[in-house]
């Protein structure tokens, strides 16, 4: 099975503070913490032990630049065949919709059997893979948290529903499914692995390898834009216990006790 | 303004709860709107759910077709294509249906598409300015958004309030002769019901959660001490079971259990709308973690900027002075 990914690099949450810049038009770039996009990371995962179970080749493409190509390098540390880059200043600026007309484009180049996206990036908005889907007229099924494969060019997936239920779906190849965080355990990646995969050529596509003109991606082609970031003024919020910690935890067995928590 | 659709996603002939916040979104999109409810299915509990909106919608329009009577993302696209007037403006709740089905219908509607959405901040012309969260909540951001050719916007549950039924009139439209054979490329097959697993965290008057801040497996047992010590039991948060160093039925939250403590110890968890969603009947909410911009500290009544590596420990030490003094 030729299997694609599709991730991006993003702020790592889990080990960052996100914060303002003070123009407040943007986060707080300059220390942040950069990681592949959990979410990706884990279709990634799922892509591997398809095509050891199965056979075939895994591809992780980004739209972005330089510093992305990390990411691919990673991921081919951890067992992708291929690491694609997909740049060109006219993508700047692109919405989602601007995103998933790149990936289009990319996928028509080659033949893949299944797409794969991580179902949310840090600061998205869970599109992208349902766009692609849609742009290709491919099935698509999101929230995917188990993948089987069938006989006759068929997958068996479950999706993640309500409390904790999960909603079985028969789909036809080639489709496009955005991968939920837990579908499996990422294995790890070292440094020596990365090492080992540091001079394999990357290839670059650019908006005309493509055939994408700047009216179909990029700023120009954008009906959403994010205007600037902010901290919501908040209602109460908590009252912050400021005291020592030993303080602390006499006031939270106080609280507990209060609250009907200790008997 | 264009028209505005709520895409109505009911179950057993009721429904959700966003049915009634979609209304609200569209009120305040456009107060002078009157804001129409759209929704596919099958059979009496179509029609159950139908009636059912008329104290919040003056039109309804139903779309009955027996391929639809489970809602198939893929069939119910195909059938809403065929009937949403171009330049629509659809809204649709950010669960797990909602996110199956809004991208792809933005595409093949050719209008724009803005997910997650929790306030609406103006709409000036074609213009549409919207709040959304980004990074987990740790900050918000405004978006503005061109809905010139229609838009297609999904709406967090519980972000906006279901008001009163400030203009019902309920007229059921049928538009299920619009539709037609539908078919897709996916089938669904059945629904697998959750494992209830060892311990059952909606019976316990405390929890003791735990999120990505206990760092690794081997430390939950950190928390379980604190739990045995307090007479109460262990939850978590997604992370946690993504990890697998608990099992999915200890995870709180809107895709795993809804709990009622009267107090949750909220530990190294940041907050997402999706754990807060687990959490009903307003507990106590007591909230410790290192990174003092935690969206947790929003919501909880009382916070601790603390490392709960060290903190639970002496919490336990203390629980337990204090019950072999008593």
């Amino acid at each position: 099975m030729e299997i694609l990914v599709c991730a991006r690099r993003v702020p790592d949450t889990s080990e960052n503070e996100i914060q303002l810049n003070s123009a407040g038009d943007d986060i707080e770039r300059d220390e942040l913490v950069y990681s592949i996009n959990e979410a990706d990371n884990y279709a990634v995962e799922e892509a591997l032990q398809i095509v050891a179970r199965v056979g075939g080749n895994v591809t992780v493409a980004t739209v972005g630049g330089e510093d992305d190509e990390e990411i691919l390098r990673r991921e081919m540390a951890m067992g992708a065949n291929h690491g694609v880059m997909i740049s060109d200043e006219a993508f700047s600026g692109s919405d989602g919709r601007g995103i998933a007309t790149i990936l289009k484009a990319f996928v028509q180049k080659g033949h893949y059997d299944l797409i794969l996206t991580g179902i949310q990036a840090e600061d998205g908005g869970a599109q992208v893979g349902g766009m692609l889907a849609a742009l290709l007229d491919y099935p698509f099924a999101s929230l995917v948290n188990s993948i089987e494969v069938l006989e006759g060019k068929k997958l068996k997936v479950s999706r993640e529903i309500a409390g904790g239920n999960k909603e079985m779906n028969e789909i036809d190849l080639p489709c496009v499914l955005s991968i939920q965080t837990g579908i499996n355990e990422p294995r790890y990646v070292g440094m020596k692995g990365i090492r080992q995969v540091a001079s394999v050529p990357i290839p670059t596509f650019s908006a005309s390898d493509l055939g994408l003109g700047a009216n179909a991606v990029g700023e120009a082609a954008a009906k959403v834009k994010r205007v600037d970031y902010f901290v919501p003024a908040l209602g109460k919020g908590a009252e912050i216990l400021r005291g020592t910690r030993e303080e602390n935890i006499n006031k939270v067995l106080e609280l507990v006790a209060a609250k009907g928590g200790l008997k | 303004m264009a028209r505005i659709f709520a895409y109505i996603v009911h179950k057993a002939g009721v429904p959700d709860d966003s049915a009634f916040e979609l209304a609200a979104a569209a009120r305040k999109l456009d107060g002078a709107a009157s804001p129409t409810a759209i929704l596919t299915g099958w059979g009496a509990d179509l029609d159950a759910a139908c009636k059912t909106l008329g104290a919040s919608y003056p039109e309804i329009w139903k779309i009955a077709n027996e391929a639809l009577a489970y809602p198939n993302a893929e069939l119910v696209r195909k059938a809403l294509v065929k009937v949403l007037p171009s330049g629509s403006i659809v809204l649709v709740p950010h669960e797990h249906f909602g996110i199956d089905l809004a991208p792809g219908l933005s595409i093949k509607t050719n209008s724009a598409f803005v997910s997650d959405v929790l306030d609406i901040a103006g709409v000036e012309g074609a213009d549409l300015k919207v709040v959304r969260q980004e990074f987990g909540g740790q900050v918000s951001a405004h978006v503005r958004c061109d809905i010139s050719s229609g838009a297609v916007v999904t709406i967090r549950p519980g972000a906006f309030k279901a008001g009163e039924a400030a203009s019902g009139g309920g007229l059921v439209v049928d538009k299920s002769n619009e539709v037609g054979a539908l078919a897709a490329g996916r089938r669904y097959l059945e629904t697998v019901v959750a494992e209830a697993g060892d311990v059952d965290i909606t019976k316990y008057n405390v929890l003791v959660s735990i999120g990505r801040g206990i760092q690794e497996k081997d430390n939950v047992a950190i928390a379980q001490e604190l739990a045995d010590a307090m007479g109460a039991a262990v939850s978590c948060s997604r992370p946690v079971v993504d990890a697998k160093w608990m099992e999915k039925s200890r995870q709180v939250g809107s895709s795993g259990k809804t709990v009622k403590p009267k107090v949750y110890l909220a530990c190294g968890i940041s907050g997402s709308f999706q754990h807060l969603a687990g959490l009903k009947g307003s507990p106590f909410l007591i909230a410790i973690n290192k990174n003092p911009k935690a969206p947790i500290f929003q919501v909880a009544d009382v916070g601790i900027v603390d490392d709960i590596l060290e903190f639970l420990p002496e919490l336990t030490n203390k629980v337990r002075e204090m019950r072999s003094v008593a």
